[in-house]
């Protein structure tokens, strides 16, 4: 495949590994994380790990949409499909994810309501257009990858005056995440695992570029390098990090320059910025509640705001006992420190998001790196 | 005086006629469906007793028996229909026994407003599925139910088939040391299905893989006395039927990725759709395992059929207490294989 293998090219990505294992320094430790459950999903699929120096780790950070979205608003979603008797479209990832009493989105389908796996906005548009008599709520989810085609959808919805189609907007945002994330009081513990740098996100950037990312690596002194979801882009990223640490450098960098820049894409950012504007506060599962966090429908396009139009019942729902997504969403804690991983939670009977989705870090360490603590526990 | 005049006063519109729920009722409408397209197209010595039930002698030795309900949507698909399907599906769990297979028995629900001329193309089908791989449909039966509450047809089949005395083959025979083959590309089918879904608008021109494997499975046993387990990777691909193994035989499995056969187009489809092709669905492979020092004759014998072509040996079997499958990235790293957990694709056969 072109551009596609060019980048999982096993003889570069030995010789990287080679490169990456002669420049670290072996009394200290590489503490890398990688926000993006892309990449988490790249490390464990092609065994990036494998490859690795002992002394270089891979923190799983909280990039993964599933993921961070509250199960609060997840039960929202589920009311307007069960109470409201909307056609929801959602992403299918979104589908599995347990809420309260371990309802999902799947088993209210199962049970009558009308929920439609969908794989772009343009689906939801025309499921509106074909079913004139039907609220049609596009559950929208996402960092800024997702938050353009959101944006999209809404304005065509306008121009073409549809009056059943709103938009139930959950759209987050990766600075104030990581940001957040750095000021966590759990990471200024001594015991606490430091994050020595970052491997920033790819389809994010390409949206955002890298400038947003220039404050946060100046004001915590920490290495940023934008890099894409292949593995070679992983390897390639860990040693531009490695060197940055050896050398205490604290820049952004970017190594996804076959599709970000500096400014990225501009006119992505005049359409968000058009449709939606900045959330005072919004809850991210696992980190809380973070300001300027996340995005909201303007005035302007209010008619295609489901929070708007639907009567939405605030939801309290708790994480189930003993699930330590939280902490792993913030890198203070990895799966196998959870009771649950691997016991009751199992992808096919998930219990905190970060099972649910083939980019959540537990999945991936159930799906992919298994293996690798059995093979470790020998060698020990 | 013509009999078949006096059954069926009136013909029935094949072209633009409709399932009715007189189909199903028991009368002579059911009666007409039943001798003018099933038996019509089946057309065999056994469903001609006309009985409910097909009589045939015993064959000696172990018999095998299976069934597989049939639901895909769509119905029709690049490289089959659920007809040919539900053929090949039944024949091939009944083969990986090591069998010959001997009879078919079909069930089918039809909903109510079907076109008949659908039903038609698919019995059509079916009837040369099966007079190809050489076993016949002897016995059946016909529900119609209410529209909205099938989806056009699901045909259920049945197969009996007959072990070849000195054949022992069984899932939980796999033993460490022993390789793994499989007789072609995979994912074919699931693809195939994915790019005829109405809510995808994906294009390509991949063929569904359905076929029926008993000939090729007769060959392989013909050239080969020691294989251990034969087994078709169907829904759940590769990644699920090799996870039953492994705990069938309590063994671990590793995989090569590099060596297991994927077509481009197949391969570049998944990437896109983020699937992984290991767990994309198969309706004409095997996997075999059998001793290492007897692979290679495997091999040469399943290339030399034409529907091993593009066998390969793609890993093997390895003790395992965890009865992990693995894989040895073509990136150079390594990483569990494990079951795909909820679903991949929705009725895919």
């Amino acid at each position: 495949m072109k551009y596609v293998d060019e980048f999982r090219d096993r003889k570069i990505a030995r010789h990287l590994a080679a490169v990456i294992a002669a420049e670290v320094v072996p009394q200290r430790l590489y503490s890398i994380m990688e926000f993006c459950g892309g990449h988490t999903h790249a490390i464990f699929r092609y065994g990036v790990q494998d490859m690795m120096p002992d002394n270089v780790r891979f923190v799983h950070g909280p990039g993964c949409p599933v993921c961070v979205l509250p199960v609060s608003r997840l039960a929202q979603a589920m009311q307007l499909a069960e109470r409201f008797g909307v056609i929801l479209c959602s992403y299918g990832d979104m589908m599995r994810v347990p809420a309260a009493k371990k309802r999902s989105l799947l088993s209210a389908k199962a049970a009558g309501a009308d929920v439609r796996m969908v794989y772009s906005t343009r689906d939801a548009l025309q499921i509106a257009r074909d079913n004139p008599d039907k609220q049609v709520v596009f559950f929208a989810i996402g960092f800024e990858t997702t938050t353009p085609p959101s944006a999209v959808a809404i304005k065509q919805a306008a121009a073409e005056g549809l009056k059943n189609f709103t938009v139930f907007c959950n759209h987050v945002l990766t600075p104030a995440a990581i940001q957040h994330i750095m000021q966590s009081p759990e990471l200024r513990e001594p015991e606490a695992v430091s994050i020595d740098g970052f491997l920033g996100p790819s389809h994010v950037s390409a949206i955002i570029g890298s400038r947003p990312y220039e404050y946060f690596a100046d004001r915590f002194q920490k290495p940023v390098i934008i890099t894409g979801f292949e593995p070679l882009d992983v390897m390639q990223a860990v040693l531009m990090l490695v060197r940055q640490i050896n050398t205490g450098r604290h820049e952004v960098e970017n190594e996804y320059f076959r599709v970000v820049t500096r400014d990225g894409n501009r006119k992505a950012q005049a359409l968000v910025d058009e449709v939606f504007e900045l959330r005072r506060m919004f809850e991210w599962r696992g980190l809380g509640d973070v300001p300027g966090s996340a995005l909201k429908i303007r005035d302007e396009y209010k008619d295609f705001d489901a929070e708007r139009r639907f009567a939405l019942v605030p939801v309290n729902i708790r994480d189930v006992r003993g699930c330590e997504c939280p902490a792993i969403l913030r890198g203070v804690k990895k799966p196998t420190d959870c009771k649950l991983f691997g016991t009751i939670c199992t992808p096919d009977n998930p219990q905190g998001s970060c099972m649910v989705s083939s980019e959540g870090s537990c999945a991936a360490y159930w799906s992919y790196g298994r293996y690798r603590r059995q093979k470790q526990a020998v060698e020990a | 005086m013509s009999t078949n005049k006096t059954k069926f006063p009136l013909s029935m519109n094949l072209r633009k006629g409709h399932v009715e729920m007189t189909h199903g009722a028991g009368g002579r409408a059911m009666a007409q469906l039943v001798d003018e397209l099933f038996i019509a197209h089946f057309d065999n010595e056994l469903l001609r007793q006309g009985n409910d039930q097909a009589v045939f002698a015993s064959p000696g030795g172990r018999l095998v028996m299976s069934t597989d309900g049939h639901v895909v949507s769509p119905l029709f698909f690049p490289g089959g229909d659920i007809g040919s399907l539900s053929v090949h599906g039944t024949i091939n769990d009944v083969a990986m026994s090591g069998a010959k297979p001997l009879y078919l028995c079909a069930g089918f629900i039809l909903e109510e407003g079907f076109a008949l001329s659908d039903l038609e193309r698919i019995v059509i089908s079916m009837a040369a599925a099966s007079r190809k791989a050489g076993v016949p449909v002897v016995t059946g039966d016909t529900k119609v139910v209410e529209r909205g509450k099938g989806d056009g047809v699901f045909i259920t089949t049945t197969g009996i088939g007959v072990v070849p005395g000195g054949v022992r083959i069984s899932g939980d025979r796999a033993r460490p040391g022993d390789k793994i083959l499989v007789n072609g590309f995979i994912g074919d089918h699931g693809v195939a299905i994915l790019s005829k879904r109405e809510n995808l608008g994906f294009e390509s021109q991949i063929s569904s893989d359905s076929a029926a494997l008993h000939d090729l499975v007769a060959h392989m046993l013909a050239s080969v006395d020691d294989i251990h387990t034969l087994r078709d990777p169907t829904r759940g691909g590769l990644a699920a039927t090799l996870n039953e193994i492994a705990w069938q035989s309590g063994v671990g499995i590793d995989l090569c990725e590099d060596d297991i056969p994927l077509r481009p187009d197949v391969r570049a489809a998944c990437e896109l759709l983020g699937l992984d092709p290991l767990h994309v669905a198969n309706e004409g492979k095997l996997l075999a395992i059998c001793p290492a020092q007897s692979a290679p004759h495997l091999l040469a014998a399943m290339q030399a059929h034409e529907l091993g072509k593009n066998a390969a040996i793609i890993g093997e079997v390895r003790q395992d207490e965890n009865r992990f499958v693995t894989m040895q990235t073509g990136f150079g790293g390594s990483r569990i294989v494990d079951w795909i957990a909820g679903e991949q694709l929705p009725r895919i056969c």
